[in-house]
């Protein structure tokens, strides 16, 4: 098994819902957050494009976040998926400035929060929360391994990116394009 | 060129956020304590959750929504998948709905001004006390001057009661900025054209038109739940978009073909686009022979309006005009030239609203799928109340019918007679979930009106500005802590949807229908209230429609069932108009003075070396009140001004740099950041609407961004139908140290 989130960037309005219920449905306090939008803009007045994207932990098939943590509070959990021990985090931060993408935060209690695929709802067999507010139905979850999963289809049917590939990686949330 | 603006809107990046956790962990310390309490609660088996079904108020689309409480605690907002509106998704406003209920700014106990209106000084006070005293006053207006000397302003489907409590007292002064300030030019020029509106939700159906047009909407930023859905659905599976804005909108990204259209003349891009579409008679000739009306005379007058000669006027080179009219009519009758819903711009709204009706029906949309439906709703009964007492006096915000188009009351009508004291005095105001000095353009009209009261009372649930300059404030109860009237909507889908109460209100606010209810009493009026509770209200309509209560407190939503919603599924082609035919040529227009075909009138100039000011939406606010929802306000804190990356460049400025506006009347803007961007044309800036709070109350908001609001110190008044075109103001960038 392994959880991935496939993202369409040509649904996606950038409206932040997804923000907004992980905060809800996770708890997040005030002025944190786990996910966030991305707009990149290309091209010069009034030839432009842009790709707006949802973005959050990629849990990585190789995250540097775990290798680098010196005391296995993170970790790599069932179906890839990258969390954080609360208990056994010390707060050193080594893992936020290893992460390439900027997606983890020390969280006011002292601890390293980041993005866990909402694994307490995916274990009770629903989705995480962002991919099930989403009004433009942008987000998709499921498990890549699995050649009839809707992630599996829309990976192998579609172009798509990852970011930051060349870090070696191996990002596990792809965006449609 | 790559243009990374992370962290969505926030003003605080990722990395500053990191920066102040790092630099607070030794003061999180302190409240660890506190703060672990909230977590364990968030462990990942809750406890005790509660469900209730109600309905969203954060903006009017009104969407089903299931909250859920646990172990006592509003914990989230969900879409009620039985909700036709929403579909089981809420957007980002809905979501968040639950910082309105935990909102620290929120009014929390009437108040009764204590010294010069607007210095926001109170004295708290009981129901009781507030009402006798709003009672009083009231009572001695209607003494002196009559009940229509006592006006409404009311916003949403909360206003219900106190409209039926004014209605009773005997005032027919009862008006919304939704008409004046918002889609009155669209329902105006869309009646004139078709004998209907459009209505709220919008009769348009996105999800299955080939192409859709948006002339300055701006769906995805402009978050009605329903139609950024469909408009997903629609990009998803490929359809033609075409924008026409100013500023390249997140729907631009979305387009096939992007129009950077000159501020103003979009009334000259539909004429060239018509006029392509009849010269090349591309037009649905079938449709225009049976159901048009004085189609001749209207392609006649077409004659000049060519692509060349809208080319100088919009700035879209001619081979764009007939590439985009040409993809219209391919993909007919399956094209959505979409209405818009803010459409007051350039005080020529109205006919240019009639335009794009007009080119909707020369596509055959109207009535057809990928167009315009049919809606539908379900038969409510209303209560059986006793008559209303006849008013003596006609309204007094339209007099001599001025403007002759008006269906529904202006409010700057109103505001007017107040200041004038013509045709007969205001002396009243009761206002009821707007904030008057944001809605309305030039807020110093606004507060000179307010000094010639003998009372404002503003019912909020936020210290908004317009409760700032009240006599007496009334703290409400938020939609998650009430009843409200049933919402009995006309939509695709028939429904009935209930509100009621998730959890109780934080301190001593009261739901509309009490605060409305108990003020009749105090003035004499209880037998306009035959029921005791709103629940008994809600369950008689409810029984004598057939339905049952209890499934609809279940369920938050009953549906009927769809009837036709197409002519070609025997939805009737009937059209409201004298002519009972879709006018291409008015004979009402022509009657009334004005032109029977749409006829361009270039824009206003601005000064020289000024920018248009144009003003919008974000997804994660609604109007002006949302900005102390921390949880919204956690999204988008601030807004920044939109300046075109070039002109920034010249002029010294760069993304984050504050500045402020300075309009054509001198009035200067809070401080703002600055956001230079590729997004949008060098003639014009924009903001997003509703920051810039200026009420100390709001002590989130306060002084953050600029206001829009302050800035619309002009404004041109439709003449078919008296709304406030507000794109007619100009400002320069005063740079701030």
């Amino acid at each position: 098994m392994r959880y991935v989130m496939v993202i369409d960037t040509k649904r996606c309005v950038g409206c932040m819902d997804c923000v907004v219920a992980c905060k809800t449905e996770n708890n997040v306090p005030e002025g944190y957050n786990r996910d966030w939008i991305t707009e990149e803009v290309r091209g010069k007045n009034p030839t432009l494009q842009m790709e707006i994207r949802s973005e959050r932990c990629n849990h990585c098939d190789r995250p540097p976040c775990v290798y680098c943590c010196p005391t296995g509070a993170s970790h790599i959990h069932e179906g890839g998926v990258v969390l954080v021990t609360h208990e056994k985090c010390i707060g050193c931060k080594a893992c936020i400035a290893a992460c390439p993408y900027d997606a983890r935060f020390v969280h006011p209690e002292g601890y390293i929060d980041k993005c866990t695929f909402c694994i307490h709802r995916v274990e009770q067999g629903l989705k995480p929360a962002c991919v099930s507010v989403c009004p433009t139905h942008c987000m998709h979850f499921g498990d890549l391994e699995d050649p009839q999963s809707e992630v599996a289809r829309l990976l192998s049917s579609r172009a798509h990116h990852s970011l930051l590939p060349q870090t070696g990686c191996q990002p596990h949330v792809f965006y449609l394009t | 060129m790559i243009n990374r603006s992370q962290a969505a809107m926030n003003t605080l990046s990722r990395r500053r956020f990191l920066k102040i956790s790092a630099s607070t962990l030794l003061a999180a310390g302190v409240v660890g304590r506190a703060t672990a309490a909230l977590a364990s609660a968030t462990t990942r088996e809750p406890k005790c959750v509660r469900e209730v079904p109600t309905f969203c108020d954060i903006c009017f689309w009104k969407c089903g929504a299931i909250a859920s409480v646990r172990d006592g605690k509003l914990w989230k907002i969900e879409g009620n998948p039985a909700d036709p509106l929403c579909r089981g998704r809420l957007c980002p406003r809905g979501t968040g709905g639950i910082g309105a209920h935990s909102d620290p700014d929120r009014l929390r106990t009437p108040l009764i001004r204590t010294n010069e209106r607007g210095e926001e000084k109170w004295q708290a006070v009981t129901w009781d006390e507030a009402l006798e005293y709003i009672a009083g006053k009231m009572q001695k207006i209607k003494a002196e001057h009559g009940p229509e000397s006592m006006a409404l302003f009311s916003h949403g489907i909360g206003g219900t009661f106190l409209k039926h409590t004014l209605k009773a007292y005997g005032t027919v002064n009862i008006a919304a900025p939704s008409f004046a300030q918002c889609r009155g030019p669209r329902d105006v020029g869309f009646r004139l054209t078709f004998g209907e509106d459009v209505g709220s939700p919008e009769r348009t159906d996105i999800e299955n038109a080939q192409c859709l047009v948006l002339i300055g909407s701006h769906l995805g930023e402009n978050m009605h739940n329903t139609q950024v859905q469909e408009f997903a659905t629609a990009v998803g599976r490929g359809a033609s978009v075409i924008v026409v804005d100013p500023r390249f909108s997140v729907a631009a990204s979305k387009a096939k073909f992007y129009l950077p259209i000159k501020p103003g003349t979009d009334l000259a891009l539909v004429l060239a686009w018509m006029n392509v579409i009849v010269t090349e008679k591309l037009y649905d000739a079938a449709y225009v022979e049976e159901h048009g009306f004085g189609f001749d005379q209207f392609a006649a007058s077409l004659t000049g309006y060519t692509p060349e000669w809208a080319y100088p006027e919009t700035g879209i080179d001619p081979d764009t005009i007939r590439a985009t009219a040409r993809e219209m009519a391919r993909y007919r009758p399956a094209t959505l030239v979409h209405p818009g819903r803010h459409v007051n711009w350039n005080g020529d709204d109205a006919q240019r609203s009639r335009a794009i009706a007009l080119l909707n029906a020369l596509l055959g949309s109207w009535g057809r799928k990928g167009g315009f439906y049919t809606p539908s709703s379900m038969d409510m009964p209303d209560y059986p109340y006793p008559p209303y007492p006849k008013p003596a006096k006609p309204k007094v915000d339209n007099p001599d019918h001025k403007y002759p188009f008006a269906h529904e009351a202006i409010t700057t009508g109103i505001r007017d007679a107040t200041i004038t004291g013509q045709p007969y005095p205001i002396k009243g105001w009761m206002v009821y979930a707007t904030n008057l000095l944001h809605a309305l353009p030039n807020e110093a009209e606004t507060i000179r009106a307010i000094q010639q009261l003998d009372l404002l009372v503003v019912v909020d649930v936020i210290p908004s500005e317009i409760a700032g300059w009240a006599d007496v404030v009334l703290p409400e109860s938020t939609y998650l802590e009430r009843h409200d009237e049933l919402n009995v909507e006309l939509f695709k889908d028939p429904f009935v949807a209930l509100r009621q109460p998730v959890l109780d209100s934080p301190d001593d606010q009261k739901p509309n229908w009490w605060i409305a209810k108990k003020l009749a009493e105090k003035l004499g009026l209880g037998a306009f209230y035959p029921w005791k509770t709103i629940e008994e209200y809600l369950e008689h309509r409810v029984t004598e429609a057939g339905l049952d209560f209890a499934e609809l407190k279940k369920k938050g939503i009953i549906r009927g069932p769809r009837q036709p919603i197409y002519f070609e599924e025997g939805a009737p082609a009937e059209f409201g108009t004298p002519s009972g035919k879709i006018e291409f040529y008015s004979p009402q227009l022509e009657k009334a003075g004005f032109d029977p075909v749409p006829r361009y009138t270039p824009p206003v100039a601005g000064p020289p070396g000024a920018f248009r000011l144009l003003f919008g939406r974000a997804p994660v606010h609604s109007f002006s009140r949302t900005h102390t929802n921390r949880l919204l306000s956690d999204m988008m804190d601030e807004n920044a001004v939109w300046v075109n990356a070039d002109i920034a460049r010249r002029a010294g400025l760069k993304s984050g740099d504050t500045v402020r506006l300075k309009n054509q009347d001198g009035v200067l803007s809070n401080r703002v950041k600055v956001k230079a961007t590729e997004r949008i044309r060098p003639d014009c800036v924009y903001l997003v609407h509703g920051f810039g709070h200026t009420a100390r109350g709001m002590r989130h908001a306060y002084g953050k961004g600029a206001s829009d609001a302050q800035m619309i110190t002009r404004y041109k008044t439709d003449p078919l139908m008296g709304g406030t075109a507000m794109n007619v103001n100009f400002v320069t960038l005063e740079a701030e140290t």
